[in-house]
């Protein structure tokens, strides 16, 4: 975090920036966090949930079809705010 | 923190010399206007503009087609060949993705979900495909679409089966204290209506554009390593990745026809029993 507010600090400094270079240093480098951020919590999500599913699996093999199912249902669910994240990360970068 | 910088600072020192051994540049990544701005192939600037993103839809759009009818046309009770295989495809959908979700009155939806699973997926499929290399719903506009009938159908079999009350269940669930209904309506309004459509676009739509532009990443670093230099080590690391990553996108590629097909499934099932 130092890092961006290091960042963000030299280009407020600098005068010989434009507004729109300005906000494309800064959109760069805040980039990077945002995904950052935003893959840590589907991460633990998505390997609770599998984890979880391997495991009612080896208990109960006959159900694996079912579980899988719902497992895969459970994975978009929690994914799609590691994605969003990752759509943020484009905005930010290079919009 | 402060060693991280400094190590990044290195490194960026490092990659700078490294790349002025080749008369400078270092590593160029494609801007991003090449999977933004598609050039038509015919007709540019008209309505009947034509690029590639829409010449992968067609074919998306016309192999599926052509396949059922040359299965279907001389249909026999014992299957054969391609027969067999369309088959199956219709059994997967059924037995995946229908029954788990809605059930056995689901039945009837089976065409739908069946030509999403087939155009998603040929779709996707064109990223690891060579010459194209690039899937059609890596644009928001395929995904938006799709995403757009989902939503329209699941909320118009909601209204076919319960009337207007489907309204009424899904933004006032049961069982919840009166008081609580001032919170619960407008989550579940956004949630239901307005965000359930905007994730299955973007789930998709993100899924794709990340898998190209990792494959565009390691294909440049690819590219930029080879050469006569200590760099072209680091290409025993890159190229593998390349190849495993191409596999695990062409897995990718069904696995999102797959999820968009269940989550649509899902929320029409939602719809046709308001009540659980």
């Amino acid at each position: 975090m130092s890092a961006l507010a290091h960042t963000a600090a030299t280009v407020l400094a600098a005068t010989d920036y434009t507004a729109a270079e300005a906000k494309g240093i800064a959109g760069a480098s805040s980039a990077g966090f945002a995904y950052g951020l935003a893959a840590i919590g589907p991460g633990i999500g998505i390997g609770y949930l599998v984890g979880q599913a391997v495991q009612a699996m080896a208990r109960q093999p006959e159900s694996a079809g079912q579980v899988q199912t719902t497992m895969f249902l459970g994975i978009a669910f929690t994914e799609a705010l590691a994605l969003i994240g990752f759509v943020v990360f484009i905005l930010l970068k290079f919009v | 923190m402060l060693g991280l910088q400094t190590l990044v600072g290195n490194l960026t020192n490092i990659a700078l010399l490294a790349s002025e051994g080749e008369g400078g540049g270092g590593v160029q990544f494609p801007p991003i206007e090449n999977i933004v701005k598609w050039p038509a192939l015919f007709g540019e600037g008209s309505f009947y503009a034509f690029n590639k993103i829409a010449l992968i839809s067609m074919i998306a759009m016309i192999v599926p087609a052509l396949l059922f009818y040359f299965a279907g046309r001389k249909a026999s009770l014992v299957p054969k060949k391609l027969q067999n295989i369309m088959e199956a495809s219709l059994d997967f959908v059924e037995k995946q993705v229908i029954m788990p979700a809605i059930g056995p009155e689901g039945m009837r939806y089976l065409p739908m979900l069946v030509a999403m699973v087939f155009f998603i997926w040929i779709g996707n499929v064109f990223e690891v495909i060579p010459t194209s290399h690039m899937p059609a719903n890596a644009r928001m506009a395929n995904p938006l679409m799709l995403a757009m009938t989902a939503w329209v159908m699941f909320i118009g079999v909601g209204v076919k089966h319960n009337g207007l009350g489907y309204f009424k269940s899904a933004l006032f669930p049961p069982g919840v204290p009166k008081a609580l209904y001032l919170l619960v309506t407008p989550i579940e309004f956004l949630s239901t209506f307005l965000i359930r459509p905007f994730s299955l676009a973007v789930r998709l739509f993100a899924n794709m554009l990340a898998g190209h532009i990792l494959l565009v990443t390691f294909s440049v670093l690819c590219i930029t390593l080879w050469g006569f230099t200590p760099l072209v080590l680091v290409e025993l690391l890159s190229f593998p990745m390349l190849v495993a990553f191409t596999g695990f996108e062409f897995m990718v590629a069904f696995l999102q026809a797959f999820i968009f097909a269940l989550l649509t499934a899902v929320y029409i099932g939602g719809a046709l029993h308001p009540e659980h």
